[in-house]
């Protein structure tokens, strides 16, 4: 059995923009490292000739003609947002 | 058939005698809005089937119905992942429950709309179609029509809920990795995920890009075929759906299978499948063989890795899809930020339940630095061979025959805990997604429980990618050679649990009566 590494909860939900309570972090830790344990079945077969493959389609995705659509009147796109100002989204500052 | 009778209890119509109706003028599109939701008003309380419904909107709608249209007016349910221009989409989180209306109608309603279809009815799901049994939904709980103890599996729990507790005509979910045809299996309906690209995925809020697929779910495999038909076609906004034009799957439906082979996969009856669903299998079998089918077992090697495969794939993709939930454009925003990073990292932890979070924290880890070649990589090659393996299947056989699930709608709260078991009981469905297959599942069988609860059983048929016509045709043949797809949950199941839910006037005879006219 390889050794299997145990996933850095913490650092991982940094990566993924979570913030986790510590309590969280115990939970996800005991079923996630299981989780990863059982991945090792990827290297139960021989994968060294082989492709990878991104997609099921065996068809390639057609490109569309290079021509302007109807998109989202500015209302419409700011419609859902949970704060606007002077017709764009509204964050907390960025950049000091 | 009686007008009044076929809006009164629509659920022991089929949609093409519906459809009779509303060409007729016998019956208005209106009414079976009114129907609809008068049979959740009544009945929606014990389920939990829907989410919210726009009553008003769906009898405007109405209103302009063409009954020369394909659906000629008939109201569907949907799942709320997928948007409906105005309407809310919640996906059955608190990111976006109450903080978000669709600003467009997904390429499927469009279809829907052309083909005189109603959207009516947003159905509960687990929260961004990440689960199998609804329970991951944040809004509320579903509860199995034939058992209110029991899960109705998911994602697509609530339009399977929907559609077998007479609370639809149809319904549309969307399946990732087996969730319309789970729920259907464990509802005791039929469900279609159709081939990768069939259907438009613009508007169905993405968890799995490379693995989603829109499809109906329904009582009858004629019904879901119809539905099939309203919906399955290109769409220039989602490049990843097919030119191919679509088969006409009704005209071809009622043909014989006699001559036809089918495989049934070795790899899955070993997987540790319950006796009853195993029976199952073998007397689906017995059935295709007095139709003139040829039964035959074949091999799918790696069949199983391919949770792992699909777990590390599905992931990847969602953490990926699911960062745009960030509180800047839409939906939740946390109110205890001081700057942007801690307001992405709060919203996300406020909005996210649980099975998300754990999805997104995997997906981000087989990405990151260090890990993406030791498991994002392997994955994709697994998909190939996992691919390759039903390409040479399928060079023997038309279709395979295959369990939908383990084992029955498990009892709810049994498995919360266990992730992992959970994703393990996924071993039939994930496949298919992960080679682009089409597959229907379809009642074949019903499972006695220890506790004296009937639970159905569901079977699947599996095709090549853009065989639908072929599936449904066997699925229609195997469905009228047995009792199981006259089934109901209404009648009964949940009558002799002495369930106090109000049922409407058990007819058993009805559904045999109406096949033989119809044969």
């Amino acid at each position: 059995m390889p050794e299997v590494p145990r996933m850095d909860v913490r650092y991982v939900a940094d990566l993924a923009r979570l913030q986790l309570t510590e309590e969280e972090v115990q939970v996800y830790q005991g079923q996630l490292d299981r989780i990863v344990e059982y991945l090792d079945k990827l290297d139960s077969c021989d994968l060294e000739s082989v492709d990878a493959e991104v997609h099921a389609g065996t068809v390639p995705s057609p490109l569309r003609e290079d021509r302007e659509g109807k998109c989202l009147s500015r209302e419409e796109a700011l419609g859902n947002a949970p704060a606007v100002a002077d017709g764009q989204f509204r964050a907390p500052k960025v950049v000091e | 058939m009686d007008a009044g009778d076929a809006v009164m209890r629509f659920e022991e119509y089929s949609l093409i005698e519906i459809r009779a109706l509303l060409r007729a003028r016998e019956i208005t599109a209106a009414e079976l809005v009114r129907a609809v939701h008068e049979a959740i008003e009544e009945r929606d309380s014990g389920l939990g089937a829907y989410l919210t419904r726009d009553l008003e909107g769906a009898l405007k709608e109405a209103e302009k119905a063409d009954p020369g249209t394909l659906l000629g007016g008939i109201p569907v349910a949907l799942k709320d992942n997928i948007s409906v221009r105005g309407q809310p989409c919640s996906c059955g989180s608190r990111i976006l429950a109450g903080k978000y209306a669709a600003p467009f109608d997904a390429g499927a309603v469009k279809r829907l709309r052309a083909a005189g279809g109603i959207p009516f009815g947003r159905t509960n799901l687990d929260e961004f179609a990440m689960g199998s049994s609804t329970e991951n939904s944040a809004l509320q709980v579903t509860h199995n029509p034939w058992s209110p103890d029991h899960v109705p599996g998911g994602s697509s729990g609530g339009s399977a809920a929907a559609v077998a507790g007479g609370e639809a005509l149809g319904a549309l979910g969307s399946d990732t990795g087996g969730s319309i045809r789970q729920p259907a299996a464990f509802c005791g309906c039929v469900g279609l995920k159709p081939s990768y690209g069939r259907v438009s995925r613009y508007g169905l809020v993405a968890y799995a890009s490379s693995l989603d697929q829109i499809g109906p779910l329904a009582r009858s495999v004629e019904d879901a075929a119809l539905l099939y038909q309203a919906i399955a076609g290109p769409d220039p906004l989602d490049s990843t759906s097919l030119g191919t034009p679509v088969e006409d799957t009704l005209e071809q439906l009622r043909d014989g299978v006699r001559g036809w082979r089918v495989g049934i996969p070795r790899e899955y009856i070993q997987e540790g499948i319950d006796a009853q669903v195993r029976q199952a299998l073998e007397s689906a079998a017995s059935v295709l063989e007095d139709a003139g089918v040829a039964v035959e077992e074949v091999s799918l090697p790696h069949t199983e890795q391919s949770v792992a495969a699909y777990y590390v794939i599905a992931t990847a993709e969602a953490s990926a899809n699911l960062a745009r939930f960030d509180g800047v454009r839409y939906g939740h925003r946390s109110e205890q930020a001081e700057d942007v990073l801690e307001m992405y990292c709060r919203t996300r932890d406020e909005g996210f339940g649980a099975e998300v979070k754990r999805r997104i924290l995997l997906g981000t880890y087989v990405l990151s630095s260090g890990y993406y070649d030791a498991y994002y990589l392997k994955a994709q090659k697994l998909r190939t061979l996992i691919r390759t393996d039903f390409t040479s299947v399928f060079g023997q056989v038309d279709a395979l025959l295959a369990p939908a699930a383990p084992g029955p709608a498990f009892r709810l709260g049994e498995c919360t805990d266990d992730p992992l078991r959970m994703y393990l009981a996924d071993i039939f469905t994930i496949p298919a997604n992960l080679a682009g297959l089409c597959a229907i599942s379809l009642p074949g069988g019903l499972h006695r429980c220890a506790e004296g609860v009937a639970l159905p059983i569901g079977l699947q048929f599996l095709g090549a990618p853009l065989s639908e016509a072929r599936i449904l045709r066997l699925a229609w043949n195997f469905e009228q050679a047995t009792e199981w797809g006259k089934l109901r949950a209404w009648r009964d199941p949940l009558q002799r649990m002495g369930s106090t839910r109000s049922l409407r006037k058990p007819d058993l005879a009805s559904g045999d009566k109406e096949s033989e006219e119809r044969g």
